[in-house]
């Protein structure tokens, strides 16, 4: 029990954070990290594109060491993403934080951003955001099930078939690594331009009085 | 014209390059030592070798015996069919003349087989997709003795758990009993229709299309049948010993 708790009456609504999105968003940002620098592994081994990644930012040393860390990772965010998901739905997570969103909502906000007049509130994301975060979740749920599906082409099989076939399987995941690492590119830079959403993903943050002053 | 100064500029610039390589190798190495499987012992290595060995238990119980691999018509088949081996092609070795299969371990008889005796038992034929752990994949027509009539016929004991096989060109690997009694894992003697090739695996390989490609060993020269984990060529230095697709 802190001291604050008899000044805010309810701990997890000062919080911009609650501690469930603060563990699975560093675990799992670290399992995407290792599955996507594992994947690299895997695909230099055999590249569909004429190109390879370069071997020093790959992870396992050799193929054998890429597929072991990118099954090995798997569990993880398999793991990891269940809980996420189980947990946003059940605390209303979702519902509270990601809707509504609206293409008008997106297009004002966008370009709100655009003409540096967005401001930032801790602890309520902007339709831009809510759009980015619900499409790099859902391409990291499409990533593991493409995955999913040229892992186990007989096993599950229908999977492979939803997904195009094996070999249309593997461009679909190629496709979903490169959209999340664009994702986490954007957002990398954007946590730069205001250093106070790191500090509050790792301690929860506290909500601001007023909204709009943060 | 070519300038000697021309030169040493250039071999400057290539041994900084590779200075700078190395040391940012080096860095990476230092920083996760023993993260590629190549140790028994570092940290990283036996955690990734444990869930190996996780791996194999989820691929097992996932293992439907019923279920079939895909089969495809004769104008799908890859032409040409890649050869592919922990060697190039131009060190295949090809069979004795007077080879012979030779069974050992939990079997009923301690025989060695002819080719021509292995023609004598029933014959199945399957248009598969080979699928490498490398990702690439190629549709073959293979045709042989299924690898479950073999068992029986040798006396097997079915309830062992691995099927090993030792292939004189020293490649090795193992399989699960309930992989070997698939209807679709084949003793294949044929590759589209004509006898094996030493390239192909002549005078038998084993063709399971419920797994990976190095899972299927080429010029096999020994089977068998054993409760004490076999492991194989690539198995040992840390590809997945399941390896089920």
């Amino acid at each position: 029990m802190t001291p604050d708790m008899t000044v805010q009456p309810s701990e997890t609504a000062a919080r911009v954070h609650p501690a469930m999105v603060r563990i699975t968003h560093w675990v799992g940002a670290a399992a995407v990290i290792a599955m996507t620098l594992s994947g690299w592994a895997i695909y230099n081994a055999s590249p569909i594109l004429p190109f390879v990644f370069p071997p020093s930012l790959t992870l396992g040393g050799w193929l054998g060491g890429g597929i072991a860390w990118h099954i090995a990772s798997m569990w993880v965010l398999i793991a990891d993403g269940a809980a996420y998901l189980a947990w946003g739905l059940a605390s209303g997570h979702f519902r509270r934080d990601f809707l509504p969103l609206s293409a008008r909502g997106v297009a004002r906000d966008f370009w709100a951003a655009l003409t540096l007049r967005l401001v930032h509130r801790l602890g309520s994301y902007n339709a831009v955001q809510r759009l980015l975060y619900v499409l790099v979740l859902a391409a990291i749920v499409l990533a593991v099930l493409s995955g999913l599906s040229i892992w186990k082409p007989v096993q599950l099989g229908w999977l492979t078939w939803l997904f195009g076939g094996y070999d249309f399987a593997r461009r679909i995941h190629f496709a979903l690594m490169s959209g999340i690492v664009a994702f986490l590119v954007v957002h990398v830079v954007l946590v730069a331009l205001v250093p106070s959403t790191l500090v509050s993903m790792i301690t929860g943050g506290r909500r601001p009085a007023e909204p709009g002053r943060a | 014209m070519v300038r000697r100064s021309d030169h040493l500029t250039q071999l400057r610039k290539l041994e900084r390059r590779h200075l700078l390589r190395g040391g940012l190798s080096l860095g990476a190495a230092a920083m996760l030592g023993g993260c590629d499987l190549s140790t028994k012992d570092g940290v990283v290595d036996r955690v990734l070798w444990s869930m190996l060995r996780f791996n194999d238990r989820v691929q097992a119980a996932l293992f439907d015996p019923n279920r079939l691999a895909a089969t495809f018509r004769p104008d799908q088949i890859t032409r040409p069919f890649k050869f592919n081996a922990y060697y190039p092609v131009s060190q295949v070795r090809k069979p004795d003349p007077d080879w012979q299969l030779e069974v050992s371990g939990l079997v009923g008889e301690d025989k060695s087989w002819s080719l021509d005796e292995l023609r004598a038992l029933p014959q199945d034929s399957q248009i598969t997709r080979h699928i490498c752990v490398e990702g690439w994949s190629q549709i073959g027509q293979w045709s042989g003795v299924p690898l479950g009539l073999f068992l029986r016929r040798i006396g097997a004991d079915l309830r062992a758990r691995y099927v090993g096989f030792e292939c004189f060109d020293d490649y090795s690997s193992s399989i699960d009993m309930a992989s070997a009694l698939h209807p679709q894992t084949i003793l294949a003697l044929d590759f589209e229709g004509a006898p094996l090739t030493p390239e192909w695996g002549a005078p038998v390989r084993l063709r399971i299309p419920t797994k990976l490609g190095f899972k299927n060993p080429k010029n096999i020269a020994a089977i068998t049948v054993t409760n004490t984990y076999p492991g194989g060529y690539w198995e040992d230095q840390g590809y997945n010993w399941f390896s089920g697709s």
